[in-house]
Parts: C-alpha cells; structure tokens; sequence
C-alpha cells in the first residue's frame, strides 16, 4: 500500500458517517458503576484484603540472634551489600550496574549517604551512655588500624558460623581473637531485643520520622526479610513481583518485568536490573507509540480479530449489500 | 460586544464548544457498529477508578496506618485494593482490544497515547501504594524494587523506603497525572469519536464508510445519526450568532419602530457574521 492510499485510508476514518444507535452514556456509566461496586464489595466480602504485620529489628534480633550478630558483623566491617551497594548510599563503585559505558546510578551521586559501620553499629553504641566497658571497647576498635579491624571481623563472623544460641537469646561462640568485636556486638544484640536499635536507626536531627531506609537497609542484609518472604511466595524464582502476602494476587502487571528475571542472561547477570528497565523502558515507549511504528502498528489488519469484534457490523453490510 | 473583540473568557469557551459541542461531551447515540461487549471495558476502567480514588479519600481522612487498627479501616482498604485489581484487569482487556481495532485511525493518535500513558503511569501509583502499607509486603517490595531504582539512576529521587516520599506520591502526585491523563484520554474519545470498523473494500470510499451503498442504516437497531443528516450536526454556538439587538422599553401609547431588514443583494456590515440556518 502506499504512502497516499495508507493516507486516504486512514482520512476515511476520521469521521463515522454511517448510522446511529440510540445511547444514553450517562446511564451506561451508572449501571457500569453500580456492577463494578458489587463487584468489589463481592471481592472485599469473600476474601477481604492482606495485612503481614511488619519485621522489627526487635523481632528479629530474638528470634534468630546469631543471623542478626552476623549481619552487624558484616556492617561493622563494611562487607555487606550496604556496605558495597555505591551510589545512592555511598561511593563504592565496584557494583554499580551498567549497559555497556552508561551507569545512571552515579549520575545523581551519593544522594542518601550511609556508612553501614557508623550508621548502624558504631553510632548506635555511642548512644549507649552509662557504659564505660562498652564505650572503651569502641575506642579501642576505632583506634585499631584497619587490616586489625578486618582481621578481628573476618574471625568473630567465622566464628559464628558455629556460634550457639543460650536460652537467654544470647550467643556464644568458641574463644579467639576478636579484640572488642564480641563486646561492642554483644551490646548491640541487647540493644536490639530490648526494641533500642529500631529506634535509633530512624533518629536523625528531626523529631518527626518517614524515612525508614536506614533500618530497612539493615534488615534486607540480614535473613529476616527474606526467610518470611520465602514461605509467602515473594522471592524473585517464585515470580514474587506480581504476588501479595498469604494468597492474594499482587501486581500481576508486572509479570512482564518479573518474566526477564527468570531467564537468562538476566537471572544471573550482575547488570540484571538495569538491563531489565532498559528493556522494560524501550517496550514502554514502544507501547505508548504504537501508532507510529510500522509493522506494529499494522499487525490489526493483518491479523483479523477485528472482524470478530465488528461481526455483527460486517454481516449488517453483507446483508444490505 | 461593542469592541467586536471577543474576550479571553469568551474565545476559550467559543473554541471549548466548537472542539466539543455538548452532544459530543454527552452523546446520545452512537455508531451502529459498536455492538461488542469489548466496548464496555473502557467505562469499566473509568469506574473501578472511580472507587479507587473514593476508598482512597476515606482511608486518608484516618491516616495511614487506621487500617490495620480498625476494622472499617480494614474493609475500606480491602475495597480500595480489589478497586485496583479491576482497575487493571479492565484496562489491560480494553487496550488489547483497542489494539486489535487499530483504534489510533483517523486522526486518533492522542487518544491511543494518552490512554497507553495513563497506563505506564498507573504502574507506580499502583507500586507506591504497596510500599506505603506499612507492613511486611512493603518492606519487602521496597527493598526488593530499590534495586531496580537505583540502577536505573531513580533512587536518588523516588526512594521506595522513604515512607513519607512514597506516602505523598501515592496520595497526590500519581493520582493527579493518572486523573489527568484519563481525562483527556475521554475527551479525546469523545472529540474524535470511536474509530470505525476497518473497510473490508481495497477501494477507500470515505464518504460511505462502513454504509451500505443505499445510505440505510446498519442493523435494524439503527436509526441514522446526526452525522448522516444533511446540514450542520450542532447547532451554531453562540458566538456564531450575531449580537442581540437591544430592545428599549417601549412609553405606553408609543409605537415600536421596526427593525429594518437588510435587503436583498446587499452586503453585510463588516464584522458581523451572517446568522447560520436554524437545524429543525
């Protein structure tokens, strides 16, 4: 077809010029509406809707002691995915994910600064005013040069791979060289089950709080979250994007976006999620253009589902000759 | 007006009127062709957002977190989420099967663009209400989604954790594009009309579009619309019209002198239009 006949086809649609049916869309909306609330008050009846009750450090420091120590080990010495993550939370550039010379994530910078040994270990303890064993054995880990902190970290997290769990929720594990890890994380540990930590990690120079990334930072690096989202259907493999907690559906739009993390190459990339809105990103606007793009734009014509839509238009026009 | 130049007021509403005259804003009647139940999905989607942003407006006069103490607040919430799963179901069928007329001929570009925007825009409304429920689903999709933000340099400015940030684009910002966009998404419905069907005939014969070549109405529901009428579908806007002649009190015992009629043959004054034909 040519340019001039796709032209005069498409101008012939401009304006329906046929015959009329009598409509009333005020009553249409109404009656559309009144179905709809039946609907949801159906829905809302029957199934009602989802409510977890949120994960607290608390919760979570009580009743899995040794994963909670062992992730503020990591963040002490900066080895967990806080402490690695680079831009917005700090300026590590190692993991910073790509398409090939593009990294957009260094393109606003460290927009939302956290040190992961300062912010959720150090300064907490600093807090703890009233106890001198407590705050020498920070001074004494400050002081340390760094390759004796790595070392003392990477021995106590070692350690706790064996560690046990006392029936007071404490932990103990077998003698070594730590320096003041186990004291200082000890602290913490108590700290955290008597509800101080989950506080403290929202307590900046304002009264009022909203932001709640720092704590949930310190959660998603820990077990926590994950093991609950594990028996709710919620991890990536198990297409968690589109579900909700117990049997609810969730956003089930979003199947296209979960669908590429379940295959390769993104499922096992280390760009996975950029390479994911990148695709995500060119199919949007591939969509939101379709009547610009040929081939696409043209597979309604080609493929005749238009005539089961409009049969009865079509079997009026066959019979009026 | 004595300055024959319109107001600003004036020329909006004149312009207002002439793109979308009443009985296109408000149709009663419509193409014979359309006798498919896929039409329905449309208002479907118009509804269900409807109930959305009305459970919404009642959860926030309590606040966030009413839901999870209160039982109303539980059963608004309840409604506000099925709202949203219609919502989306309804316009995930009303795009497919706007995909499959084409419905973008004839000059209906906007509206396919307007209506596939209001979409992709739903999306993180949608997304930014699970992650200010306050409980475990938002912690865990907050944190999960962080990464795809960040990655793709939105983090910086959107953050899924920061309840307060989210809070406000759910409530506000999101909704208000999605209102918008739907908005004129319908205007430009009903400014260009729903597209017709495709012409079966290779030869393009605008004037009898979808018509059998009789000109008799399609199906025996049907009765010729306005726009098969000869004439002007609407009538005239005001503007159209020429200014009122202002008529004086008449004194008791006084004559009223007649208004002369312009003659045959004669040209009207500049600046005035001449009055269009009534449509009877």
């Amino acid at each position: 077809m040519s340019r001039e006949s796709r032209r005069r086809e498409d101008e012939s649609y401009r304006e329906w010029k046929g015959a009329y049916s009598p409509y009333d869309i005020l009553r249409e909306a109404t009656i559309a509406f009144g179905v709809v609330l039946a609907l949801v008050l159906l829905l809302t009846v029957l199934f009602s809707s989802p409510d977890l009750p949120p994960s607290t450090i608390r919760s979570w420091s009580r009743t899995d002691p040794v994963d909670f120590v062992t992730t503020a080990a990591t963040e002490l010495d900066g080895s967990s995915t806080t402490g690695g993550y680079g831009p917005p939370y700090n300026d590590v550039t190692a993991n910073t994910q790509h398409i090939g010379p593009f990294y957009p994530a260094r393109w606003f910078g460290v927009s939302q600064p956290i040190n992961s040994a300062q912010d959720f270990v150090l300064a907490p303890l600093r807090s703890l005013t009233g106890q001198p064993a407590l705050q020498a054995a920070i001074s004494t880990y400050e002081a340390a040069p760094a390759k004796t902190k790595a070392a003392w970290t990477a021995a106590f997290e070692s350690a706790l791979g064996k560690a046990r769990v006392t029936s007071s929720d404490s932990i103990t594990v077998k003698p070594g060289n730590y320096g003041p890890v186990p004291a200082m994380l000890g602290s913490l540990l108590r700290f955290a089950q008597f509800g101080g930590l989950d506080g403290a990690l929202l307590t900046s120079d304002q009264f009022y709080q909203t932001n709640y990334t720092e704590p949930l930072m310190f959660m998603a690096d820990g077990g926590v979250l994950t093991d609950r989202a594990q028996q709710q259907r919620l991890l990536g493999p198990q297409w968690g994007m589109m579900n909700e907690t117990g049997q609810y559906p969730g956003q089930v739009w979003l199947w296209l976006y979960t669908f590429w993390y379940q295959i390769k190459p993104f499922s096992t990339s280390a760009n996975g999620d950029i390479l994911v809105m990148g695709i995500m990103g060119v199919l949007s606007l591939a969509f939101i253009l379709v009547p610009l793009i040929p081939g696409l734009r043209d597979i309604p014509r080609r493929i005749p589902i238009y005539k089961l839509i409009w049969r009865d238009h079509y079997r009026a026009q066959r019979a009026g000759g | 007006m004595s300055s024959g130049r319109k107001s600003w007021t004036g020329a909006v509403r004149d312009r207002a009127v002439a793109v979308l005259p009443p009985e296109k804003l408000l149709p009663d009647s419509q193409p014979a062709y359309m006798s498919s139940w896929i039409y329905v999905f449309g208002v479907l989607s118009l509804v269900s957002l409807v109930l959305i942003i009305g459970s919404g407006m009642i959860l926030l006069l309590q606040g966030p977190d009413w839901w999870h103490t209160s039982s109303i607040g539980h059963f608004f919430n309840s409604i506000h989420m099925w709202s949203v799963e219609l919502f989306f179901f309804f316009m995930v069928i009303h795009l497919w099967g706007k995909y499959w007329m084409a419905a973008w001929r004839g000059g209906r570009r906007r509206v396919w663009i307007t209506g596939a925007v209001a979409f992709v825009v739903a999306v993180p409304c949608a997304l930014t209400g699970y992650v200010s429920q306050q409980n475990f689903d938002s912690q865990w999709i907050s944190t999960q989604a962080k990464d795809a933000m960040n990655a793709a340099g939105i983090g910086s400015f959107f953050n899924l954790m920061n309840f307060g940030q989210m809070y406000s684009y759910h409530v506000l910002l999101l909704p208000l594009a999605v209102v918008a966009l739907v908005a004129a998404h319908i205007i430009l419905v009903r400014k260009h009309g729903i597209v017709p069907p495709f012409n079966l005939s290779k030869s393009v014969a605008p004037a009898t579009n979808g018509t059998p070549s009789n000109g008799s109405p399609v199906g025996p529901r049907a009765t010729p619309g306005p726009a098969a009428r000869p004439g002007p579908r609407f009538v005239p806007v005001p503007a159209q019209r020429p200014d009122p002649v202002p008529v004086p009190e008449v004194p008791a015992g006084r004559e009223v002198p007649a208004v002369p009629e312009v003659p045959a043959g004669r040209d009207v004054p500049a600046g005035r239009e001449v009055p269009a034909e009534p449509v009877l």
